[in-house]
């Protein structure tokens, strides 16, 4: 199973008459059990695709799929929304319960769960998210820290048990260490529970660290699909509408400026490191 | 949600738009004296002519003054209905027993109808003509000399200025906080009246948490720049008094005070 994009195109209105799309005829196929990374400029569309995988904003033209369930019917919507749990930018300033427990139960609930199940969900969900139940349950949202409270609402999302998490820029304005504790979730996430990952990233090193594909888009349209070592291989064409890649790669192709002959493909530190040492294996 | 805008301000360039904001709330004040010294509808042509004047100079088209009556519609209906089965009269038309229908009645409801839409018609002439700013910024002058009073006209017309400004704010983060809700399975489009006013909660705590927050950040922002109040405060944009302004009271002043010569003398 896996989510279907065929043609999708779509344009916000002002004023009832439709502005220039924002995506332009996309297609391709997220698989299953992948962590797919979306970078692209600002205003080229990331947030209004990812919007279009749950229902969010409806498919005008073209079809989103996924597993099976076509979202341009009204009647899917609901059932795809358990299936894709999207977590947004900032997704702390959702959080309304009273207490943390309570917030993340809303998820499940609207989910016409049993109570008891709802409740091992909610002790499960802040497990993972590393919120210990114990001490974190019974207190107000409002009282956490910044990075504590992003966690609560990843966990309400995830008490969901999503079948596809998506993230639109999970770790913008958290600490490195916040930043880690994130990614690290995601990665559990995904071989632990084959929870397929989608996520909006700015930071190239996260991506090419994590992702198992890349999606570029500009101004709406798919630039590259592939994997990170042959994205961040083109190195030129990124920079060209305002993209980077990772410091690694960037020493790589300054390394081969100045004579060193080491492939571009390397994105990430390990790929690097074991470059390094089957060099001098061969010396 | 997105397509609600505040006010109704139609950007132009006609000597109405270009009156001080003071001028125009001055003569939709008078404007509004007029048409309550109207005792009977044949004078309500005055009010009438000078809406229609002000309308022709402003080039705004007659379909925002319709619409602008929209919203009170079953009001008017209610109002002339109302009046149509309360009003006592001499003159019957119809006599259908428990009531009857007469003369006087459907001259008053007319009236009354009459009134409340040249009212609601002219405030909108005020609003399609001055953008919100200007609105505030002229109140703001206008409730000046009120401060000897203690009256703090100008940080009232701050918070309105702000209030305006975060309109359009708030809406994108409502939107966002629905959207995140609702892709927790939040349904805020089914069940009775009481469900779905229950179903706001989810958005509401957090757009409150978000306004408070917001806040804020705003007064810090304010006073890392040396804001203080209005003392001593100048302004980028001054308001000048015109010789279009004068002339504009001034014909103003005449309608009323033909208005009131024509009531007297009739």
């Amino acid at each position: 199973m896996s989510i279907v994009i065929n043609h999708l195109t779509f344009a916000y209105t002002q004023g009832g008459k439709p502005l220039d799309p924002t995506l332009k005829d996309l297609t391709f196929t997220i698989e299953e059990g992948s962590f797919l990374g979306i970078i692209g400029h600002t205003g080229s569309g990331k947030s209004t695709f990812v919007k279009h995988l749950n229902g969010l904003l409806p498919c005008e033209k073209g079809t989103v799929e996924v597993d099976g369930h076509d979202l341009s019917q009204k009647s899917e919507r609901k059932s795809v929304r358990a299936l894709v749990g999207m977590v947004f930018q900032y997704p702390e300033y959702q959080l309304f319960a009273e207490t943390v427990s309570e917030d993340v139960a809303f998820g499940p609930r609207n989910m016409k769960l049993d109570e008891a199940e709802v409740k091992n969900r909610v002790i499960n969900a802040m497990t993972m998210v590393g919120l210990d139940p114990e001490i974190f349950s019974e207190r107000s949202p409002f009282d956490l820290s910044g990075g504590e409270r992003r966690r609560a609402a990843i966990a309400g999302v995830l008490a969901m048990h999503p079948k596809y998490l998506v993230l639109d820029e999970p770790m913008a304005g958290l600490d490195p260490l916040g930043r880690r504790e994130i990614l690290s979730l995601l990665e559990k996430l995904r071989t632990e529970s084959g929870c397929t990952i989608i996520m909006i990233s700015h930071s190239m090193d996260d991506i090419a660290n994590h992702a198992t594909k890349v999606l570029v888009l500009d101004q709406g349209s798919i630039l590259m699909y592939d994997t990170p070592q042959n994205v961040f291989s083109k190195a030129d064409e990124l920079q060209q509408i305002g993209l980077s890649v990772p410091s690694i790669t960037k020493i790589c192709v300054e390394m081969n400026r100045r004579g060193v002959p080491i492939p571009v493909t390397i994105c990430t530190e390990d790929a690097f490191l074991n470059w390094f040492r089957e060099g001098r294996q061969h010396a | 949600m997105r397509d609600i805008t505040l006010g109704q301000f139609v950007a132009g360039n006609s000597v109405i738009h270009k009156l001080d904001p003071r001028t125009k709330i001055a003569m939709m004040i008078l404007y509004i004296v007029m048409t309550f010294l109207v005792k009977e509808i044949w004078f309500m042509s005055i009010p009438f002519a000078y809406l229609v004047m002000e309308l022709v100079f402003s080039g705004i088209s007659l379909r925002y003054i319709l619409n602008s009556l929209k919203p009170i519609r079953f009001l008017l209906i209610f109002m002339f209905l109302l009046n149509l089965f309360f009003t006592k009269g001499e003159h019957v038309w119809l006599d259908l027993g428990f009531w009857k229908l007469t003369g006087e009645a459907v001259l008053q409801s007319c009236f009354l109808s009459l009134r409340i839409i040249l009212l609601v018609a002219g405030a909108s002439m005020l609003t399609l003509t001055t953008s919100p700013i200007a609105l505030t910024d002229g109140l703001e002058k206008l409730l000046m000399p009120l401060r000897i009073f203690h009256f703090p006209a100008h940080e009232l017309a701050m918070m309105m200025t702000i209030a305006l400004r975060f309109v359009p704010t708030l809406m994108d983060e409502s939107e966002k906080i629905r959207n995140a809700q609702m892709s927790r399975g939040a349904d805020f489009e089914s069940g009775n009246v009481f469900k779905r006013v229950k179903s706001m909660i989810p958005i509401l705590i957090p757009l409150f948490v978000s306004s408070f927050r917001k806040a804020d950040e705003l007064a810090i922002a304010m006073e890392s720049r040396c804001y203080h109040g209005g003392d001593g405060r100048t302004r980028m944009h001054q308001l000048k008094f015109r010789k279009e302004d004068l002339a504009a009271i001034l014909i103003t002043l005449a309608f009323l005070a033909s208005l009131i010569l024509v009531m007297v003398l009739l």
